[in-house]
């Protein structure tokens, strides 16, 4: 199992926008590059990518909600 | 009534202006803040702080309600909305009339009024002031040929519904139209649901002058223009006062003309008008007035010496405005750079550490204005602007090198600063020769141009 942490401080994302479904859903493969979410950080927003491939157990924080840098964002099986 | 308990309804550097100028009038100062703003400079300097909401700037600096509640429990006789969140939501300020509270700014009508594009540009042309040739408000496809072969091309086509920079579109002939103008509709229609479009002349490569207001309700004077043609995706990053391409009779009918307004609507406050600036013909156009303090105002504050923060909360308690036109000079040139937390060596990616140590510019002509202090963590959740370097001197030439001088001696540890950027400016000599205008930064950037400093910037 390998969690996906947060690069930056900021409030993390699980959509591309409110309107569309997270980026990653639970028993979805992960391969590296993948995009799990977003953190925004002053304004701008930042891709969060996976370095590790995987299946996607689910994410460790809510949506839109602050996080820290190295803060847990999902995790991978 | 003067006011006599300010609550000051936002964060950072203007916080920290805002509360220093209502102590020095006597003003007992309310500072509001979000859960993640507890240890900001503005709320250990106000005389007492008030939690608005959470982190999100939208459940606490622009949730109305919540910002109204903290200031009647706080017995607050007047709210201040520094720039940006609610400062121009005709809204909030209506809110804050109508619980009988003073907004420290016009009234919600004229903001209103100066907030709707084609509403302005209406006032600014019954006023007598120069806008840009332009539809006479929103037409469909077909009108925009008609009324592009009467201003003349190159045109923007604008969407009538729309903010900011959103949908703009530059046809430079005839053909061009033809494509672009359906498409603007289209994608004005799926944006805003509205398809009306506006059309203007483009003025290619303008430099940006603005001129900074003050008004009581009654009487308005100018306190001379400011410069801000540097700048990047929109965001000003360097701005000076005056305006060094001017001579002194365009200076002087552009004054004149933004009083004109501000007497037109009765303007209370602090205000600028924007204008494009078109060098090569020596005219400019009135393009919108932003109806709260700016981000740069101090420049205009050192040539002029006028304190605009004290005078807009004097003028907003009812008292008539303390100067007489002729009672505002200018002397010297002043500049101000924004330093924002960001790495400008990685596109400017956002860089919220923590301060380790403080070093703040200072000296004769020097100004820092700015709410970090040693051990601060940065909050991620706002804007980066950190704070801003104001040097003034006698001569622009000699106020960039007091610039170079202050950037150089100033210390922020532990986050990344845009000030390699500003010291790469100060170093070109097209910005040495004040040679730019608002289409001049980006391309320089993209050339290299601060990455080729790099080593020798410092």
């Amino acid at each position: 199992m390998s969690a996906i942490q947060s690069p930056l401080p900021g409030t993390f994302y699980h959509k591309p926008s409110p309107e569309e479904p997270p980026f990653k859903a639970p028993g979805d493969k992960v391969a590296v590059g993948d995009q799990i979410g977003l953190v925004e950080v002053m304004k701008t927003f930042i891709a969060v990518n996976s370095e590790v491939e995987g299946t996607f157990k689910g994410y460790s924080v809510e949506d839109a909600t602050p996080v820290t840098a190295g803060a847990v964002l999902a995790e991978l099986e | 009534m003067a006011i006599q308990r300010l609550f000051i309804a936002n964060r950072g550097e203007i916080a920290v202006r805002v509360v220093k100028a209502a102590k020095t009038l006597g003003i007992h100062t309310i500072q509001a803040h979000s859960e993640a703003d507890t240890e900001m400079l503005a709320v250990k300097l106000a005389d007492e702080a008030v939690c608005v909401g959470p982190a999100p700037s939208k459940d606490s600096y622009l949730n109305i309600s919540a910002i109204l509640e903290a200031a009647k429990a706080t017995n607050a006789d007047a709210i201040h909305p520094g720039y940006g969140f609610l400062s121009e939501s005709p809204a909030f300020a209506r809110t804050v009339e109508e619980a009988g509270l003073i907004f420290v700014g016009p009234s919600a009508d004229t903001i209103e009024r100066m907030g709707d594009k084609v509403a302005a540009r209406q006032a600014a042309e019954a006023a007598g002031v120069p806008v840009v040739p332009g539809s006479e408000g929103r037409i469909d496809v077909s009108e925009a040929l008609t009324v592009a072969k009467k201003i003349g091309y190159p045109v923007m086509i604008k969407a009538a519904a729309g903010g900011g920079g959103r949908g703009i579109r530059i046809a430079k002939d005839e053909a061009e139209l033809k494509t672009l103008a359906p498409q603007a509709k289209a994608e004005a229609e799926a944006a805003f649901g509205d398809g009306g479009l506006y059309i203007e002349r483009a003025i290619l490569s303008p430099r940006h002058i603005e001129v900074q207001i003050l008004g009581d309700g009654e009487n308005a004077v100018h306190c001379y223009e400011r410069e801000c043609s540097l700048q990047r995706r929109r965001q000003k990053v360097w701005e000076e006062a005056g305006a060094m391409c001017l001579d002194d009779e365009t200076r002087e009918s552009l004054c004149t003309s933004a009083v004109a307004l501000a007497k037109a609507v009765n303007y209370r406050g602090a205000g600028t008008l924007e204008y494009l600036y078109d060098e090569a013909a020596n005219e400019f156009y009135f393009i919108e007035m932003n109806t709260r303090i700016q981000v740069e105002h101090p420049v205009t504050e050192m040539v002029t010496g006028v304190d605009l923060v004290a005078e807009m909360i004097k003028v907003c308690g009812g008292a008539k405005l303390s100067m007489t036109q002729d009672e505002i000079e200018r002397t010297g040139h002043a500049i101000e750079v924004r330093l924002c937390a960001e790495d400008p060596f990685m596109n400017f990616m956002p860089w919220p550490g923590v301060v380790s140590a403080l070093k703040e510019p200072s000296g004769e002509g020097v100004r820092f204005d700015h709410f970090l202090s040693e051990g601060y963590q940065i909050p991620p959740f706002y804007d980066s602007l950190l704070g801003k370097v104001i040097v003034h001197a006698d001569t622009r030439e000699a106020a960039i090198d007091k610039l170079v001088m202050a950037l150089e001696s100033m210390e922020i540890g532990g986050t990344k600063t845009t000030a390699p950027l500003h010291l790469a400016l100060a170093a070109d000599p097209e910005v040495r020769k004040g040679a730019f205008h608002t289409q001049w930064l980006e391309p320089w950037l993209e050339a290299g141009n601060l990455s080729a400093t790099k080593g020798d910037a410092a």
